[in-house]
């Protein structure tokens, strides 16, 4: 792209921009919250060609999937930070991520020359022509919010169009995802990268055949090929081995997250694969990645009634069944579900969650709908209880030798669940505290907590 | 061939949950399974993939929930197959939830909304009609044979509605929400010296409703079953917070959604 710095919007558009920050500016005032989404939608009404007239000058990466968008999006808003030094990034790192999210984002920093955007895949085919992006990282493709979104294959199918007719420089798609792959196939130049595949039950289905693909037995690096047609993973240009990054070409480079779990090993592997493409040394992305923290709250050790907690946030079981990984050896656990229209009316995913994995720990359930986890975590054959709120809910994990006021703990009993003695995980630069409670929490759940501990800024830096 | 409940360990069959398994539904089988275990009677819980032989010897077999080309497929190969109707007349338990129910009836609409074939053994027909998708709260009082059950809760979805033949009993009369949408809800029926069980109560049915589940798990193994008052005294907590909302009038599931919820359109 020959232009690169922000040429003159029309009246109209400035217009609508000073419109959506009126907006979002008295949507903040009324202690309405961030005002990002309100802001946007105000100023797309007033210029409805605004998204493009903001965006098609600057070299943008879009970032959509099932899960793990707005961590990636913040992994690689500092992978481009690092790359170009002296460059600003505008980016939605709240994750508003529809059309209204990513127009605020554009009009918060209009002059910066490179965008790194989350994108809701239902929205990425609008979003991609009319931002015609640099890159576009593809990560997964699952079941979310059932009673809402009725069908993912209707989500690749859209994507696989949109990628065929609109031309992009870099598409980095995960290999591992035959609906990924699907989607991906027909783009120019697909880069694949191995990501692992964990969460297989949505993509049983061959997605050109409808025949059953069946993948790898035993590890999660196997591959994937259908059946009946052949369709097949196919061959990556970059993977995860171990705690390295690899090349096809032979590059290979250490990945020392702070951030826990290989989902987000595989979500930094798609950000090192997307940002080198364009010539940055690995070296110097992934000393970036490593700086990232905590993500729009999650991640975050917080301070509850004195015990430190650490915020995990899971909205359907594949985002679940990495989120369990994730969770510190022996630390209790509180959950936290609602049922409120952002989250799906309906709880019936409960039960495609694997909680038998916490077996031996002590999980103490909390939310509008605790009743439902708590006879899904009695199945499961997990110590449990429940209680009305977080603070109620830290308390009682946090008691050795309690299970709580007036609770009746089910489940198998397993003894000294509570005692344990916190190990430390450390990377070069930092050393990450084991917190007194893991919370995990879907999408509601997760967002009255936040205002409840601040959504700004680290409540305690891991040291 | 084996006995479905002779001398042999009980066997949960989960039939093609890939195809129906769109809302939780692998969760009864989970479900039935642990009551089985903890009265100290060991089970098996087999899993049928699409394109697998469906075996004869079950004791409990499971159809959940799913979208119309896997309902279409789902019926092929059960009908070609025959081993669930054998099974039943042989005096298994066939427990069929939202689509899984319409499979099991006479006809259901297709994926060009022409009648399909289904199993035939619930005495029911299922049709598309314009009223809008059955999506939330469902309440049902059992009646007839099934009034001991007590109340019946669960969440439903679904397009189809389904009208119960002139042989039919129904699970129950609809409290509030749609089930077979006009006034009745779930279609049961004994087949040879079997029984199939109907039920638009969607995904995980057996969770909320312990009764059914035993009900479903004495037919099958011919005997009485001792009480679990620990784990459903859970259940009782969960059934009671649903049916006093649903009685608040919160008829879609919603605990409440706040006002900031609708101004932002949350996600
Ligand atoms: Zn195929």
């Amino acid at each position: 792209m020959v232009v690169t710095s922000a040429p003159a919007l029309p009246f109209r558009s400035r217009a609508a921009v000073g419109l959506g920050r009126t907006v979002r500016a008295a949507s903040r005032r009324s202690g309405l919250g961030e005002g990002s989404v309100i802001g946007g939608r105000a100023a797309l009404v007033a210029d409805p060609a605004l998204l493009a007239r903001l965006g098609w000058w600057r070299r943008t990466t879009l970032v959509s999937g099932t899960n793990g968008k707005t961590t990636t999006n913040h992994l690689l808003a500092a992978a481009l930070a690092a790359a170009e030094p002296g460059s600003s990034v505008a980016a939605n790192l709240e994750g508003a991520n529809m059309a209204p999210g990513v127009v605020a984002a554009l009009a918060a920093d209009p002059t910066a020359p490179l965008a790194a955007l989350e994108v809701d895949e239902r929205w990425l085919g609008h979003v991609l022509e009319r931002l015609g992006p640099c890159a576009v990282v593809l990560l997964n493709l699952s079941r979310d919010q059932l009673d809402r979104t009725q069908e993912v294959r209707r989500v690749a199918d859209g994507w696989r169009s949109a990628l065929a007719t609109l031309p992009t420089r870099h598409v980095v798609a995960s290999a591992d995802d035959p609906l990924v792959v699907w989607a991906a196939q027909r783009a120019a130049n697909p880069v694949w990268v191995g990501t692992g595949a964990w969460w297989t039950q949505d993509a049983v289905g061959c997605p050109a055949c409808a025949g059953r693909i069946r993948f790898a037995e035993g590890d999660s690096d196997g591959g994937w090929r259908c059946d009946d047609c052949g369709f097949a993973r196919p061959a990556r240009a970059v993977w995860i081995d171990g705690d390295d990054v690899v090349w096809a070409d032979g590059r290979r480079v250490r990945l020392e997250l702070t951030l826990p779990g290989r989902a987000n090993a595989a979500n930094a592997a798609m950000v090192l694969a997307t940002v080198t493409a364009d010539g940055a040394p690995p070296q110097q992305v992934a000393a970036a990645l490593a700086s990232v923290q905590e993500v729009a709250g999650r991640y975050r050790t917080t301070t509850v009634a004195g015990h430190r907690v650490r915020m995990l946030l899971a909205k359907n079981p594949a985002g679940w069944q990495e989120a369990l990984q994730m969770l510190a050896p022996a630390v209790p656990v509180v959950t936290s579900i609602n049922a409120r229209i952002a989250d799906g009316r309906d709880p019936s995913w409960l039960w495609d969650v694997p909680f038998e994995q916490l077996r031996g720990r002590f999980v103490v359930a909390t939310g509008e709908r605790r009743h439902d986890l708590a006879v899904r975590l009695a199945y499961a054959g997990v110590q449990h209880t429940t209680a009305q709120s977080l603070r109620e809910a830290v308390q009682i994990a946090t008691t050795p030798g309690s299970h709580g006021p007036g609770e009746r703990p089910t489940g198998q009993v397993a003894a000294d669940v509570i005692e344990h003695d916190p190990p430390v995980r450390t990377t070069t630069s930092l050393t990450v505290r084991v917190p007194d409670v893991e919370l995990i929490a879907n999408y509601t759940a997760f967002q009255d907590y936040l205002d409840d501990v601040g959504r700004h800024g680290s409540a305690e830096v891991p040291r | 061939m084996t006995a479905p409940h002779g001398d042999s360990r009980p066997a949960i069959v989960l039939l093609f949950p890939e195809l129906l398994g769109t809302y939780g539904d692998g969760g009864n089988a989970v479900i039935l399974a642990q009551r089985l275990r903890w009265r100290g009677i060991g089970c098996d819980v087999l899993t049928v993939g699409a394109g697998d032989a469906v075996p004869e010897g079950g004791t409990i077999y499971l159809l959940g929930g799913g979208e119309d080309g896997p309902q279409v497929q789902a019926t092929r190969q059960l009908a070609r197959s025959g081993a669930v109707h054998r099974a039943v007349e042989g005096g298994a338990v066939l427990f069929a939830v939202c689509a899984g129910m319409q499979i099991a009836g006479v006809t259901f609409p297709g994926t060009d909304g022409r009648p399909v074939d289904g199993l035939g053994l619930l005495d029911c027909t299922t049709e598309r009609t314009d009223e809008p998708r059955a999506v939330g709260e469902l309440w049902a009082e059992p009646v007839g044979a099934q009034t001991s059950l007590g109340s019946l809760t669960g969440f439903e979805n679904h397009g189809g509605r389904t009208t119960p033949g002139p042989t039919a009993e129904i699970l129950g009369t609809v409290r509030a929400g749609v089930g077979n949408g006009n006034g009745t809800e779930g279609v049961c029926a004994t087949v040879g010296s079997g029984r199939a069980v109907g039920t638009y109560l969607h995904g995980p049915a057996l969770a909320r409703n312990p009764s059914l589940a035993d009900r479903l798990l004495a037919d099958a193994l011919g005997t009485t079953l001792e009480p679990l008052p620990e784990v459903d005294a859970e259940a009782d907590a969960l059934r009671n917070e649903r049916l006093a909302a649903v009685q608040a009038g919160h008829l879609d599931g919603v605990a409440h959604r706040t006002w900031r919820d609708r101004l932002l359109r949350r996600n």
